[in-house]
C-alpha cells in the first residue's frame, strides 16, 4: 500500500487510558491513526486525503503576526509549556514544610547545569531573603586575629569559579529497603549542579593567619534559625572548599543561601552551610546535631557511622525514567548523569537487560572533578520489555555498586549514602516504572 | 610637607591590620565574638556556666516544648520521638541494644552520643519557631528534664557545667559511634566492591521490588510532572488536583505546614473543618478571630498557634475558602 509520506503528530500532553489500552492490545499502528485524528486532519481531508500536516499547511499565528517586544519581562521565565517542571515535595516525607526537602525534576533537565529556579532545597528552619548589606562573616577560633567581613569585603577578594554537584546525603534514602517513589525526581532529585563563584576558604584562613600546626578542623555555622553547624576537615578546607555568593552567573537564590554559602565539593549537602555567618578553626571535631543525631549511618550491628561526609560515585538514567511512557519502538537516545565526590567520572556503562550485559556510554564534555557528567547512549527499542540500568566508574577505579551489594554490608536502615545502581523497567506499552533489579 | 604626611598615613593604618589583602575585613570585637561563638564541643569547650533542675525543666518543657514534642517527649505528630527505646542495661554499656532491632523507631535518646550535642542544639535552634529564645539556665533545665524523661537522670537532679561530664558518662549511646569507614577521608577505602563485568554477568535477573500498589497515587498527578514533548510522555493522568490562588496563600502563610486540604497533618483537614462548621451562624467571624488569637485545642492536644500578623483581608479570604470546601 502506497503512503504519501509518514505523517506523524504525537499526542499532546499524555497518552490517555484509551490509547494506552490500544497499545497494550498490540495495536501500535492505531497510534499513528489516532495521532492524525488528534491533529485534526479534517482540513487535510477537505483538500484530498493525506494532503499534509495542518501544523504545516495552515500557517500558525506566530508566522503571520508581530510578537512581543524586548524586555517584556525584565527577568525572563521558561515557556508556559514547561510548567510541569517544578521542584516538588515528596508527600509524607516530613510533616512540616520548614524542615523539609524539595526535589529537582531531573527528568526534564539537560546537560549538567541545574537551572537556579529548580535547584533542590533542604531547610531545617525555613528560608529567608536576607539583606546582603547587613550580612556578616566572622572567621575566628585558632587564628592570629579574628576578623569580620561584609559582603563588600568578600566580593573584593580573589574570586574563583568552579562547577560542582551538591547532593544531600539522604538522596535515594527512602529506597534502602524497597522501591518507594515513582519518578527520578523523587528517587534522585536531592541533587543539583552549578557553577559557583566565591572566594576559596583557604584565602580567608590565610588572611586571618590560622594556626597551621594545631588547626585540624573547621566549623561552619549558618545565620538562619537553625544556626546549622557542621565540622569540615582542614584538608578539605584548604583544598577546594569555597565561600560562595554566586550560582550559575547570578547571586545565590534566597532558597540556596543568599548572600553567602559554603561550597564543600564532594561532601554531602548538609555541610554546604547556607546563609553562612561564621567559620571557626579548632583542633577537635564538634559533634554538632547534624553529624551526631542526623546524618549518621545506622549499621546492622547497631553502631552509627559518624562523620561520613563523602558522596561516593553514583549515576542514574534520567530519560527514559519512572513515570514516563515511550511513544514508540525504534531509535531512542538514552541519557543520564553520573557524579563522584572523590574525583572525575572515568566511564559509564548502561545495561538494557537488568544487568546481564553492558555497553559503554558516551560522556559529554566537560568531565570535571566532583561535578555532574552527562552520558548518552544509542538504543533501538524493539518493543520487548526491558530493564535499563547505568553504572558509573570514577577515577579511583571504584565502581557504583548494586543495591544488594550495599545492603549486604550496610543493611537497610542506613538512610544515608545510597549510591546504588538504579533500574527502570520498560513494559510492552512503553510505560517506565521504578524497580530494583539485581 | 603636608602632602607627604597625608600619603603615608593610610598605609600605616592598613599595615596594622594587613592580613594578605589590605583594606578587606576588620578585626572582630570581643562582644561580636561572644554574640556568635555559641558552639559547645564534646569536651565542653564553649559551654557557659549555669544550672537547671529537672523540676525547672518541666516548667520550661510544658510551656515551650510540649506542643511539638509531647508532654513526655513521646510525640510523633510534628517531629519524631525524643525518648523511648532505652534500658538500664544500655546506660551501663553505653550502647543502645534496640538499635540492632529492625522494627524499633529510632528516638533521639537512643542515638545521641554526646550531651554537648543536646545542649548546643537546644540552645541554638529551639524552640523550632523561636530559636535562641531560651536563657542559659533554661537550656540546662530542659536538658536535665529531657534526660529525666529518658530515665537517665533522677527527678531531683540539678544539671550544671560542673557535673555535666558525669552525665555524659551515663548517656545510653555514648559508645555507639564509629569512624571506621572510608567516607571522611578523600582517599578513604570504600566498603563495597562491584567488579565491572560487561557480558553474561548474571544468570537470572531478580526484580526484588517494584512500586507498591498503595504507593501508586502517592505523589500526585504524574502526568503533570514531566515535559509533554520529547522522546517520552508523562504517565496517564490521575484525578485532577486543583490549585487555586487561595491554596497558594495558604501555603505562603504556612497553614499547609499543619493542615492538609483532605487529610490531617498536625491540625484537622480543611474539609473536616468545613464539615464541622457548616451552616453555623457567625462562624466566619469566629474563625477569623481564632486564626488571629490561636486555637484552644478543640480538635486535639495541640492548639493552633496565634497568627497576629495575618492581614484581616487574608484571614477572611482563607476562612471563606476553607468553609467552602
Amino acid at each position: 500500500m502506497q503512503r504519501a509520506g509518514r505523517i506523524q503528530h504525537a499526542p499532546e500532553g499524555f497518552l490517555d487510558p484509551v490509547q494506552i489500552a490500544e497499545v497494550q492490545a498490540g495495536r501500535r499502528d492505531f497510534l499513528r491513526g489516532a495521532f492524525m485524528a488528534a491533529a485534526g486532519m479534517a482540513a487535510g481531508a477537505a483538500r484530498g486525503q493525506n494532503a499534509g500536516d495542518p501544523a504545516i499547511l495552515e500557517l500558525p499565528e506566530h508566522s503571520k503576526a508581530l510578537g512581543q517586544p524586548v524586555a517584556a519581562r525584565g527577568y525572563g521565565l521558561p515557556s508556559q509549556f514547561e510548567k510541569n517542571l517544578q521542584r516538588r515535595e515528596s508527600p509524607g516525607l516530613t510533616r512540616v514544610g520548614g524542615s523539609s526537602v524539595s526535589f529537582t525534576p531531573l527528568q526534564g533537565l539537560f546537560g549538567i547545569i541545574t537551572p537556579n529556579g529548580l535547584h533542590f532545597e533542604r531547610h531545617h528552619q525555613g528560608w529567608w531573603d536576607i539583606d546582603p548589606h547587613r550580612h556578616r562573616l566572622m572567621v575566628m577560633g585558632m587564628v592570629r586575629e579574628a576578623k569580620v567581613y561584609t559582603m563588600d569585603d568578600l566580593m573584593r577578594l580573589p574570586a574563583v569559579s568552579r562547577m560542582h554537584f551538591i547532593e544531600c546525603g539522604a538522596n535515594t534514602g527512602m529506597e534502602w529497603g524497597n522501591v518507594a517513589v515513582p519518578t527520578v525526581q523523587y528517587t534522585h532529585g536531592m541533587l543539583s549542579c552549578c557553577e559557583f563563584t566565591g572566594v576559596k576558604l583557604s584565602t580567608l584562613l590565610d588572611d586571618v593567619g590560622f594556626d597551621r600546626k594545631n588547626g585540624k578542623f573547621v566549623l561552619a555555622e549558618g545565620a538562619d534559625g537553625s544556626g546549622l553547624t557542621r565540622t569540615v576537615a582542614i584538608e578539605r578546607a584548604l583544598d577546594d572548599v569555597m565561600v560562595a555568593w554566586a550560582m550559575n552567573g547570578e547571586m545565590l537564590r534566597p532558597e540556596n543561601g543568599y548572600p553567602l554559602r559554603l561550597v564543600a565539593p564532594g561532601i554531602q549537602g548538609v555541610s554546604w552551610v547556607k546563609w553562612l555567618r561564621r567559620i571557626e578553626v579548632g583542633d577537635q571535631p564538634w559533634a554538632t546535631k547534624d553529624e551526631t543525631l542526623h546524618y549518621v549511618d545506622l549499621m546492622p550491628d547497631g553502631m552509627l557511622r559518624q562523620y561520613s561526609s563523602i558522596q561516593e560515585c553514583k549515576s542514574v538514567i534520567t530519560t527514559p525514567s519512572g513515570g514516563q511512557t515511550l511513544l514508540d519502538k525504534g531509535f531512542q537516545n538514552v541519557t543520564g548523569i553520573a557524579w563522584s565526590g572523590r574525583g572525575r567520572i572515568k566511564r559509564v556503562d548502561v545495561s538494557f537487560d537488568g544487568g546481564r550485559n553492558w555497553r559503554t556510554a558516551r560522556l559529554e564534555s566537560p568531565v570535571l572533578p566532583k561535578c555532574l557528567t552527562r552520558f548518552n547512549i544509542d538504543w533501538v527499542w524493539n518493543g520487548s520489555p526491558a530493564i535499563l540500568q547505568s553504572r558509573a566508574i570514577d577515577d579511583t577505579g571504584y565502581v557504583q555498586p548494586k543495591i544488594n551489594q550495599l545492603r549486604a554490608v550496610r543493611g537497610t536502615r542506613s538512610i544515608y549514602h545510597n549510591n546504588a545502581i538504579q533500574s527502570w523497567r520498560i513494559g510492552e506499552a512503553g510505560d517506565v516504572s521504578n524497580v530494583q533489579a539485581y | 610637607m603636608t602632602w607627604g604626611k597625608f600619603i603615608l598615613a593610610p598605609f600605616f593604618v592598613l599595615a596594622a591590620h594587613a592580613g594578605t589583602y589590605p583594606g578587606v575585613g576588620r578585626p572582630a570585637t570581643p562582644a561580636e565574638i561572644a554574640a556568635w561563638d555559641i558552639d559547645v564541643r564534646p569536651d565542653f569547650k564553649g559551654l557557659p556556666p549555669g544550672k537547671g533542675s529537672v523540676a525547672e525543666g518541666q516548667k520550661v518543657w510544658d510551656a515551650r516544648c510540649a506542643s511539638c514534642h509531647g508532654t513526655f517527649g513521646e510525640s510523633n505528630e510534628v517531629f519524631t520521638p525524643l525518648v523511648g527505646g532505652v534500658t538500664r542495661e544500655d546506660i551501663k554499656t553505653g550502647r543502645v541494644a534496640s538499635l540492632k532491632k529492625p522494627d524499633v523507631a529510632r528516638t533521639t535518646i537512643m542515638k545521641v552520643s554526646t550531651i554537648s550535642t543536646l545542649w548546643d542544639y537546644i540552645h541554638r535552634a529551639m524552640p523550632w519557631n523561636a530559636p535562641k529564645s531560651l536563657k542559659t539556665d533554661e537550656v540546662y533545665a530542659v536538658v536535665a528534664y529531657l534526660l529525666n524523661l529518658g530515665d537517665v537522670l533522677p527527678d531531683d537532679f540539678v544539671l550544671t557545667e560542673k557535673n555535666i561530664a558525669e552525665v555524659q558518662a551515663r548517656l545510653p549511646n555514648r559508645n555507639g559511634m564509629t569512624r571506621d569507614h572510608g567516607m571522611w577521608d578523600l582517599k578513604g577505602k570504600p566498603d563495597v566492591a562491584n567488579p565491572p563485568c560487561m557480558k553474561d554477568c548474571i544468570a537470572e535477573v531478580k526484580v526484588g521490588s517494584s512500586l507498591p500498589e498503595q504507593a501508586k497515587g502517592s505523589h500526585g498527578d504524574l502526568s503533570q510532572q514531566s515535559r509533554g514533548v520529547g522522546p517520552a510522555r508523562p504517565a496517564a493522568p490521575a484525578t485532577a488536583v486543583s490549585d487555586t490562588t487561595l491554596t497558594d496563600l495558604a501555603r505562603r502563610k504556612a497553614c499547609l505546614s499543619c493542615h492538609g486540604v483532605d487529610h490531617k497533618v498536625v491540625g484537622p483537614a480543611f474539609r473536616d473543618v468545613a464539615k464541622r462548621y457548616k451552616g453555623q451562624d457567625g462562624i466566619e467571624a469566629k474563625l477569623v478571630e481564632k486564626l488571629k488569637r490561636g486555637g484552644s485545642g478543640s480538635w486535639g492536644p495541640l492548639a493552633m498557634p496565634p497568627n497576629p500578623d495575618l492581614p484581616p483581608a487574608d484571614a477572611s479570604a482563607l476562612v471563606r475558602w476553607v468553609l467552602g470546601l
